[in-house]
C-alpha cells in the first residue's frame, strides 16, 4: 500500500507517496527525477545507484525508502552543496564539489554510467580519509564496478581531489 | 538541456501525429534531445519525414545557425568512446570553427543521414571521410558566399571561429547563411584527409589536439540524460519476463502456463503475452518489479546445453559427425613446410562465452500505435532498429517508425539493447499504444545476452633452424553471430535463424608477420538445435584468434631459444608493426632474455610478456601465486598506432578502457550455464575485475599525420590475453591455454606440469 512519506534530500524535505518496502532509488528516480543514483543491478552489487545516508555511502537499489526517514540524504547532485557547507562557506555554493572537477580534469568517465556511485563511494571515504594511500583507495572503492575500465584514472582523480580538499579546495 | 517529456504539458498525440508540427511538438515535449535545442533541427530535414536524409546534400550534414555556431549530423552516436569530440573536431577543422561553436545532433532516423552501426571502432574510419567532406563542401560554399560579398577572390579569404576576413573586412558564416538552407552538394561523398578539397594535415589546427570530452562536464554532476531517465505522459513500466538464463539458441523459452491469480495483490498490472513473450506493465516501476518476480510461470525445460566444461568435446564430437561446415584458405605448402621445419609446435586453445555487461541493464521507451511508433533507446543503429528489427516485428511500415538515440551505459558490442527495444515495442503494441518504458532486470541482461562466441582453435606452427616461422596451421570453430533477429523475434513466434543462415567463415592466420606457408580452416557451427547459446560481437570479436596466435608466436621464440622481442622483430618486415613493438620494449625498459629462463622457486613470482597484433603492442607484469593460482596483472604497457589521431587523449583514453577490460575478461570472465541453461545471472556468477586488482598503465600514441586515422576502440584488446599468457609463462615456465585464466585452471595448469609452490 502506498504511504506519503516524508524523505530529506540534498537538504530540502519532499513529501512522496511510496509503498514502505519501496527502494530508495526509485523513488529518487520516478519521484524527484534526481539523475545521479542509476539502476544497475538492483543488489547490492554494483553501486551505480550510491547515495550518502547521514554521510556514509549506501546502495539505494536495496534500501527501503521508510528505513531512510529522519536521515539526510546527499546525491551527485547534492555534492557541491555539501563541499560548501564542509568548508563553512555560506556563501554561493562552488559548482563543482573537488572530486567532480577532478573527474572532468582527468577526463574519468567513459558511458559514465557507473561513475556516481564512484563519486559518491569517494566522497564517503575523503570524509574520514583525508589523505589516502593508493591502497586505501583501492580498498574502498572495491565494492564498485566499471565496465569501461575507468579504475586507473578514477584513481588518479581521487588523489587530485583529496588533494586539493586538503587545502580547503584551493 | 530541457527537462523530461513529463514536466511539458503536451498530449502524446502531438508528440506523435504533428504532422507539420511534429517537430514542434517533439520540442516541446523534449522527447529527444535532438529537438530540445532547435539548433539541433537542421532547415533541410527538420524531422517531420522518415529517413534517411539525402548523403549528397550539404544540408543533410550540416547547419550554419543565427549566432555563428552550427549542428553537425553524422549519424554515429557515442557508445562512451567519445566519438561526438573526434567527429566535430573533423568537421570543425575543415569549417575552421573550434569545438564550443558545435553542437552533435544524436542520431535520430528521421533526422540524421546513415553512416551504419556504431560498430567495429568506424566511426572515424568510415563515417569521418563522409563527414570531413560534408564540412569541406559547406566551407567552399561559405567561401563563395564570402568572396561575393566582400568583394575579393577566395584565395585572399582567411577563416578563423567561422568569421571571414578579406580585403580588411569580416564576415561571419551566421551573416552569409545562417539558419538558411544550403542547397548544395557535396564535392565528393567522402574525402580523406589533404583529398580534394579537404585540409593537408600539416595546416590542421584542431585535429591532433586533445580538448577535453564535451559530454564529460555532464555526466560527473548528474545533468546528463541517459536513456534509463527517458519518461513520456502516460508512461507504463515493464518488466519482461523470461526463465532466469537463457537455455540453448534456437529453443528460446517455451512457455507452459501462466497464473495470473498469483499477482493480484499488486495493483494496476497488466500481463501482456504474445506467444511465448511475457511481460507485465504498471504505473508504478517498483509494482511492475514485483510483479515480474511473483508471477506464477512455468517453463519447459530443454537440457540440451553441454553444461560447464564439456564445450569442447560436443564441438569435437559435432566435428567427427560430420555437422560442421568447413572453409578453407590455404597459401603455401604448409605441410611440406611443417614436415621440413627444424621445429614445430601444436597446442589447442579456448576462449569461453563471454557478457557484454552493461553497468546499465538495456531499457527502451516505445510508444506504438496503430499506424506509428516512436522508440527511444540507446542502439547502435538506429536505421538497423526501425528497419531490421521493429518494422517485422510490428508488421509496420519502417517509413512510421521513428527511432531516437540516447546515450545508454557502456555494452561494446551487440548486447540487449535492440531486444529491450523490440519487447517495449511489443508491450506498447498490445497496449493500444500506452507509452512503455522497459528496464532489463540484472538477471534479465545477463542472462539474455548476445554473448560473445566461446572459441576452440587448433594450432600448428613451425620455425626453420634460424628462427623463421615456415608455416603456420590454425583450425578453428567458428560461430556466426546470431543477432539478425533478437529474441523478442523468437518467442513472438518469428522463429530463429536456421543454420544454413549461420555460416562462420574462413578462420584467420596471423598476418602481422612473414609467414609464407598457411592453412586457415573455419569450422562453422551449427548454432541452431546444436547446443549452444545466441552470440553477437563483443568488442574486437577477432580477439579470440589473437590469444592462441600471439601465445603461438611467443611458444615459438622459446622453442627457437630467442628472446620474444627479438624473435618477434626477426619475423616482421612492416615498419609501423616493428615500431609499435620497439616503442612498447622501449617503455617498458625490456631486458632481452628467453622467456621462463629465469623461473623463481617461490610461492609468489613474477614475469613479463609481450603481445603484437598489427600496429598495436603491449607488455604485460604479472605476479603468480603459484599456491592459490591467482594471477595479477600489476603493470601493463601499451603503444597504439592508429594512423592520424584526431584526438590523442582520446585514443588514450580507448587504451585504458581497452586495456583494463580485457584484463578482466582475460583473468576473469566467462559465462556458466547447465545443460538447461545460463546460470551467470549476476556480477557474483560473473565476476569482473574490481578495483583492488586493475593494474597501472603505461600508455604510448604513435602519432601518424601521413597515414589515414582508423578506429581506436579495439585493436589493442587482441594484444592483451596473449601477453598475460606469456607474462604467465615467463614467471612459472608453463604455458595457460583457457581463457579466462582463473586461479582453478592455473592451478590445474600448475599440477599438471608437476610444478607446486
Amino acid at each position: 500500500m502506498a504511504s506519503k512519506l516524508k524523505i530529506k534530500v540534498n537538504g530540502l524535505v519532499h513529501s512522496v507517496t511510496a509503498s514502505l518496502d519501496t527502494p530508495l532509488l526509485y523513488v529518487l528516480h520516478n519521484e524527484l527525477h534526481l539523475h545521479g543514483p542509476r539502476f544497475g543491478c538492483g543488489l547490492a552489487q554494483c553501486g551505480a545507484c550510491s547515495v550518502l545516508l547521514d554521510g556514509k555511502e549506501i546502495r539505494s537499489c536495496v534500501t527501503p525508502v521508510a528505513a531512510v526517514s529522519g536521515k539526510a540524504i546527499t546525491t551527485l547532485e547534492g555534492l557541491p552543496a555539501l563541499w560548501a557547507k564542509e568548508r563553512g562557506t555560506t556563501a554561493s555554493s562552488p559548482a563543482l564539489h573537488p572530486l567532480q572537477q577532478a573527474w572532468i580534469d582527468v577526463q574519468v568517465p567513459h558511458c559514465g554510467y557507473c561513475q556516481n556511485g564512484m563519486m559518491i563511494q569517494a566522497a564517503d571515504l575523503l570524509s574520514t580519509t583525508k589523505n589516502p594511500t593508493e591502497d586505501q583507495i583501492r580498498t574502498a572503492m572495491n565494492g564498485h564496478l566499471c565496465r569501461c575500465g575507468t579504475y586507473p584514472r578514477i584513481l588518479t582523480a581521487i588523489k587530485q581531489a583529496a588533494a586539493v580538499m586538503a587545502k580547503g579546495g584551493k | 538541456m530541457t527537462g523530461l517529456l513529463h514536466e511539458r504539458q503536451l498530449s502524446r498525440k502531438t508528440f506523435l501525429k504533428g504532422g507539420g508540427a511534429l517537430i514542434v511538438g517533439l520540442s516541446l515535449t523534449g522527447a529527444a534531445r535532438a529537438f530540445d535545442d532547435p539548433k539541433a533541427a537542421s532547415p533541410s530535414h527538420i524531422g517531420g519525414v522518415a529517413g534517411p536524409p539525402d548523403p549528397s546534400q550539404i544540408d543533410t550534414w550540416i547547419a550554419i545557425h543565427a549566432d555563428n555556431t552550427a549542428s553537425i549530423y553524422t549519424g554515429r552516436v557515442n557508445l562512451g568512446q567519445g566519438t561526438p569530440n573526434g567527429l566535430l573536431m573533423i568537421a570543425g577543422e575543415e569549417l575552421d570553427m573550434d569545438l564550443g561553436q558545435l553542437t552533435f545532433v544524436e542520431a535520430d532516423s528521421n533526422v540524421t543521414p546513415d553512416t551504419g552501426n556504431t560498430v567495429g571502432s568506424s566511426s572515424i574510419t568510415s563515417a569521418g571521410p563522409r563527414v570531413r567532406a560534408g564540412a569541406a563542401s559547406a566551407k567552399q560554399v561559405l567561401l563563395g558566399l564570402a568572396s561575393a560579398q566582400l568583394g575579393v577572390p577566395v584565395s585572399s579569404l582567411t577563416v578563423r571561429s567561422g568569421v571571414v576576413t578579406g580585403g580588411g573586412r569580416t564576415v561571419t558564416y551566421a551573416q552569409l547563411i545562417g539558419d538558411k538552407v544550403f542547397n548544395a552538394q557535396l564535392t565528393a561523398s567522402t574525402l580523406n584527409p589533404g583529398q580534394g578539397v579537404a585540409k593537408p594535415p600539416a595546416k590542421y589546427t584542431l585535429v591532433g589536439t586533445s580538448p577535453p570530452r564535451i559530454d564529460i562536464p555532464d555526466k560527473v554532476t548528474g545533468r546528463f540524460v541517459y536513456a534509463h531517465n527517458i519518461r513520456v505522459p502516460g508512461m507504463l513500466h515493464g518488466r519482461i519476463i523470461r526463465p532466469r538464463g537463457q537455455g540453448a539458441y534456437g529453443t528460446a523459452a517455451t512457455l507452459l502456463s501462466v497464473d495470473a491469480s498469483s499477482i493480484r495483490n499488486i495493483p494496476n498490472v497488466q500481463i501482456v503475452r504474445r506467444g511465448d513473450f511475457l511481460a507485465v506493465a504498471a504505473p508504478r516501476e517498483y509494482d511492475a518489479i514485483q510483479a515480474a518476480s511473483q508471477l506464477k510461470v512455468r517453463w519447459k525445460d530443454n537440457p540440451v546445453l553441454p553444461g560447464d566444461g564439456n564445450i569442447v568435446s560436443q564441438l569435437r564430437a559435432q566435428d567427427r559427425a560430420g555437422r560442421m561446415v568447413n572453409t578453407t584458405t590455404v597459401t603455401g605448402n604448409v605441410d611440406a613446410a611443417l614436415a621440413s621445419a627444424a621445429k614445430v609446435i601444436s597446442a589447442s586453445f579456448t576462449v569461453d562465452y563471454q557478457m557484454h555487461g552493461p553497468i546499465g541493464p538495456p531499457v527502451a521507451v516505445a510508444i506504438v500505435e496503430p499506424d506509428s511508433a516512436v522508440v527511444i533507446t540507446n542502439t547502435q543503429g538506429v536505421y538497423r532498429l526501425r528497419d531490421q528489427y521493429l518494422a517485422p516485428l510490428l508488421r509496420m511500415d519502417s517509413k512510421k517508425i521513428r527511432i531516437q538515440y540516447v546515450e545508454g551505459a557502456s555494452a561494446f558490442g551487440h548486447c540487449e539493447t535492440d531486444d529491450a527495444a523490440c519487447a517495449a515495442a511489443v508491450i506498447s503494441q498490445e497496449l493500444g499504444g500506452t507509452p512503455v518504458r522497459l528496464q532489463f532486470m540484472r538477471w534479465d541482461d545477463h542472462g539474455w545476452d548476445n554473448y560473445g562466441p566461446t572459441h576452440l582453435s587448433d594450432v600448428r606452427a613451425g620455425i626453420d633452424g634460424k628462427g623463421n616461422i615456415v608455416a603456420y596451421d590454425n583450425s578453428v570453430y567458428v560461430m556466426a553471430n546470431t543477432h539478425a533477429q533478437e529474441t523478442t523475434h523468437e518467442l513472438v513466434g518469428l522463429g530463429s535463424l536456421q543454420n544454413s543462415q549461420l555460416a562462420g567463415g574462413a578462420g584467420p592466420t596471423p598476418t602481422t608477420y612473414n609467414i609464407p606457408n598457411r592453412r586457415a580452416v573455419g569450422k562453422s557451427v551449427p548454432l541452431n538445435g546444436g547446443g549452444y547459446l545466441k552470440v553477437a560481437p563483443l568488442r574486437l570479436p577477432s580477439s579470440p584468434h589473437s590469444f592462441p596466435a600471439e601465445q603461438m608466436i611467443d611458444e615459438l621464440a622459446h622453442a627457437a631459444g630467442m628472446d620474444p622481442v627479438a624473435f618477434r622483430l626477426q619475423n616482421l618486415t612492416n615498419q609501423r608493426s616493428i615500431d609499435a613493438l620497439t616503442t612498447v620494449a622501449q617503455i617498458a625498459g625490456w631486458k632481452p632474455k628467453v622467456a621462463a629462463s629465469q623461473l623463481s622457486d617461490e610461492r609468489i613470482v613474477t614475469g613479463r610478456g609481450v603481445a603484437l597484433s598489427g600496429t598495436s603492442a603491449a607488455v604485460a607484469d604479472v605476479q603468480v601465486d603459484r599456491k592459490t593460482g591467482k594471477i595479477l596483472a600489476k603493470h601493463m604497457f601499451g603503444v597504439y598506432d592508429v594512423g592520424l589521431a584526431i584526438s590523442p587523449g582520446l585514443v588514450e583514453n580507448q587504451m585504458v578502457g581497452a586495456i583494463t577490460q580485457t584484463v578482466s575478461r582475460a583473468l576473469h570472465e566467462g559465462v556458466r550455464y547447465t545443460k538447461s541453461g545460463v546460470t551467470s545471472t549476476d556480477w557474483v556468477t560473473y565476476p569482473i575485475m574490481r578495483f583492488k586488482e586493475h593494474p597501472s598503465l603505461t600508455n604510448v600514441v604513435i602519432q601518424r599525420l601521413d597515414q589515414l586515422p582508423t578506429g581506436a576502440g579495439e585493436p589493442l584488446v587482441a594484444c592483451i590475453p596473449a601477453a598475460l599468457a606469456n607474462a604467465f609463462f615467463d614467471a612459472t615456465g608453463v604455458r595457460i591455454r583457457q581463457v579466462p585464466m582463473t586461479a582453478g585452471r592455473v592451478r590445474a595448469a600448475l599440477a599438471e606440469a608437476g610444478v607446486t609452490a
